[in-house]
């Protein structure tokens, strides 16, 4: 690889060749590493200010590794995560120490899947919005009372719940309380994974809007893990479209889903069943299955799916490279081959 | 889709659960038929009782859950003497859920395909122990023949080297091949009625495309008709023919599935397509949403059970009556008071 994308402006975080391999241990006594599951392998991107990037890819593909990496919930193995700070100054986020990292981690925060699991039981709100900003030092409970009320506001909740525990809400209010959490310590940069799709169908169009709500009023940045293509579609300013630990295409979104270069980012697209009957979709000539990351195929990870796959794919890598600007792509063919996108 | 007379036939059917806390009325009076060769999709939010539908037909509900009222009438031709076929109609709400005539019915005649391949399995018998004890107990007594059946189900199923997958275990399967392996088990008898419960909610797309075509090939090819549940919209208007919307225990509306998509009628289904973010729409643009939340089944609102959610609710009506499912179009029932004033009798 030659060189990693990069913004004309200094973009809020720049990723360059992340890395996260997870070590294969076997044998009973004499444990030895027998492998590595390369769960994010050679990964570069880049997030502006105030936009909203998307991560999309299959179950196992790494996004989720690649956004744990961002909020240094793993040590990355390699490579490199340049955080911007609010005065300018830049610090990466693969090498901190734990020192380090504690007055970055109130400016990355994270929106989970699954508001069942993500907020504790015995907390009450109160104390599950608060906590966040009494970590963050403000120690009088009335300004918290006043803060954690007003967060509340912000993401549609009454104040009066304060003294509630989460049982007591549906699923669309607790991921509310979860994004109240998350925007306490006014983060700069938010990581949603798969922030709607426990919700029910009704219910995620109001989360949605939501974020995009937030995100003007507040100028945040989101980085978007989600494997719903509609909902990606739909909040997204760019997408990166990930396969086996590599990212396969990285372009801005109108352009991805009109145009896509990569035959994987095509055939995900395809994929997606439309909600009309009149419009037949969900038909893709894509076999088999996505191979494990701990033993990947040689060449392009995708030759073995792929209908255009030629002799080169089998034993050459393809590189990352820009092919227009802003539009990245990992295919050897990718200036040939003329692939339907779904959007108009 | 043909003048053929229905497969089964779902008539008002009411499953309740009986808690200590109350009564949860998770089916409250559905009625919808399945004709030959046909998919009929339900559709609905969590907690709307499509899954206590599907478990009621197949009588596997689990107390404190109850079939309280209704009949399901199952239909079916049986070679009598001298080649002629009867035509035979069972209610299986007054079959013992435990008795033979069930148990033949179960597995053999209706089938399910559940919604988590890993879980169906057991994982410490291998696939093919599980598929043959299937086909031996509803089909033939020849071990052999049982073990031929079951390679010839898996090859159709499209897994590949099927002899020798008979021998594998389910957790050694990749969740595309396991699910194929499940539909090959739903399939292991010949069924006439597949229930297939959100069979694809947890695999990738991509395995979701491959299962979707599987289903609609088999179903083609083996002329089955298929009772398709699932939340998702998308794959509601790829597979299925007929389409019931239910919401909280009852069935909001009903019809083809071009009519369900093109000309919804019940506000339900209207606000329901709008809030979907598609491929399609605008992007960034403030998606039409439904206020509020699905209620919690102790607290179901009086009347419609929409109608705190519904922009054109009727004040005086829809709080106060509950609508009936009643024709709003051809072969197309809507339950609301927009389109007629007949009240649901209870």
């Amino acid at each position: 690889m030659t060189d990693t994308p990069s913004s004309p402006v200094t973009p809020l975080l720049d990723v360059k060749h992340l890395r996260k391999y997870f070590p294969i241990v076997s044998g009973d006594f004499r444990r030895k590493v027998t492998g590595n599951v390369r769960a994010v392998d050679d990964v570069s991107f880049f997030i502006n200010e105030g936009e909203t990037l998307g991560l999309v890819g299959e179950s196992g593909c790494g996004k989720t590794t690649a956004s744990r990496c961002v909020l240094r919930a793993y040590v990355p193995t390699g490579g490199e995560m340049l955080f911007r700070n609010a005065d300018g100054s830049i610090v990466d986020l693969a090498t901190l120490s734990r020192a380090g990292l504690k007055p970055i981690r109130s400016q990355i925060q994270m929106i989970f899947q699954d508001p069942y699991a993500s907020l504790n039981p015995r907390m009450t709100l109160f104390d599950i919005v608060g906590e966040p900003l009494l970590m963050n030092g403000m120690k009088d409970r009335k300004q918290r009372t006043e803060r954690v009320a007003e967060l509340l506001k912000l993401v549609g909740l009454r104040p009066e719940f304060l003294q509630r525990f989460p049982h007591a809400f549906s699923g669309g209010q607790r991921q509310r309380i979860g994004i109240a959490r998350a925007l306490a310590s006014s983060p700069r940069l938010v990581v949603a994974d798969e922030p709607v799709s426990a919700l029910d169908v009704s219910v995620q169009a109001q989360i949605l809007n939501l974020l995009l709500e937030l995100q003007n009023e507040l100028h945040l940045t989101y980085l978007f893990v989600a494997h719903n293509l509609s909902v990606v579609k739909h909040i997204c300013d760019r997408v990166t479209v990930m396969y086996v630990g590599k990212i396969v295409e990285t372009a801005e979104t109108q352009e991805l889903f009109r145009a896509p270069r990569h035959p994987y980012a095509a055939a995900l697209m395809l994929a997606v069943p439309v909600a009309d009957p009149r419009v037949k979709s969900g038909d893709v000539e894509l076999k088999g299955d996505v191979p494990s990351p701990a033993n990947p195929p040689p060449g392009c990870y995708f030759h073995p799916r792929c209908p255009f796959a030629i002799d080169r794919c089998k034993v050459d890598a393809p590189e990352y490279r820009e092919i227009t600007p802003g539009h990245f792509v990992s295919c050897h063919r990718a200036d040939e081959l003329e692939l339907a996108g779904v959007a108009t | 889709m043909n003048d053929q007379s229905p497969l089964l036939s779902v008539k008002d059917l009411k499953a309740y659960f009986h808690l200590d806390e109350g009564i949860v009325k998770a089916v409250d009076g559905v009625t919808f038929e399945v004709r030959p060769g046909e998919v009929l999709g339900i559709v609905g939010e969590s907690g709307c009782g499509k899954s206590v539908t599907m478990k009621a037909i197949l009588r596997i509900l689990e107390p404190p859950g109850k079939i309280e009222n209704g009949e399901i009438i199952w239909n079916r031709t049986v070679s009598a003497q001298n080649n002629s076929t009867v035509e035979e109609t069972i209610n299986l709400t007054k079959l013992d859920p435990h008795g033979k005539a069930m148990r033949a019915i179960r597995g053999a005649e209706i089938a399910l395909i559940p919604q988590e391949p890993m879980s169906a399995f057991s994982p410490v018998h291998t696939i093919g122990n599980q598929l043959i004890e299937a086909i031996m107990l509803h089909r033939t007594t020849n071990k052999r023949e049982a073990r031929q059946i079951a390679i010839d189900l898996l090859r159709d199923v499209g897994i590949p080297m099927p002899a020798e997958r008979l021998t594998a275990y389910s957790w050694q399967l990749s969740g595309g091949l396991r699910q194929r392996a499940i539909i090959a088990m739903a399939l292991s008898c010949n069924p006439r009625l597949l229930i297939a419960d959100e069979p694809t909610t947890a695999v990738d797309v991509t395995t979701q495309a491959q299962v979707l075509r599987l289903l609609r090939e088999l179903q083609a090819k083996r002329n089955a008709a298929i009772i398709f549940i699932t939340h998702d919209l998308g794959v509601i208007a790829q597979v299925a023919d007929y389409v019931v919307v239910m919401y909280l225990g009852l069935v909001m509306e009903q019809g083809p599935v071009d009519d369900i998509f093109h000309a919804p009628k019940h506000p339900y289904t209207q606000a329901l397509l709008r809030s979907i973010p598609s491929v399609h729409s605008t992007p960034r643009e403030e998606l039409p949403t439904i206020s509020g939340s699905i209620p919690h089944p102790f607290n179901k609102p009086r009347g419609c059970p929409f109608h705190p959610r519904c922009e054109r609710a009727i004040e005086g009506r829809c709080d106060q009556r509950t609508p009936a499912l009643q024709p709003v179009g051809d072969r197309q029932l809507a339950s609301c008071f927009l389109y007629h004033d007949v009240e649901r009798s209870s």
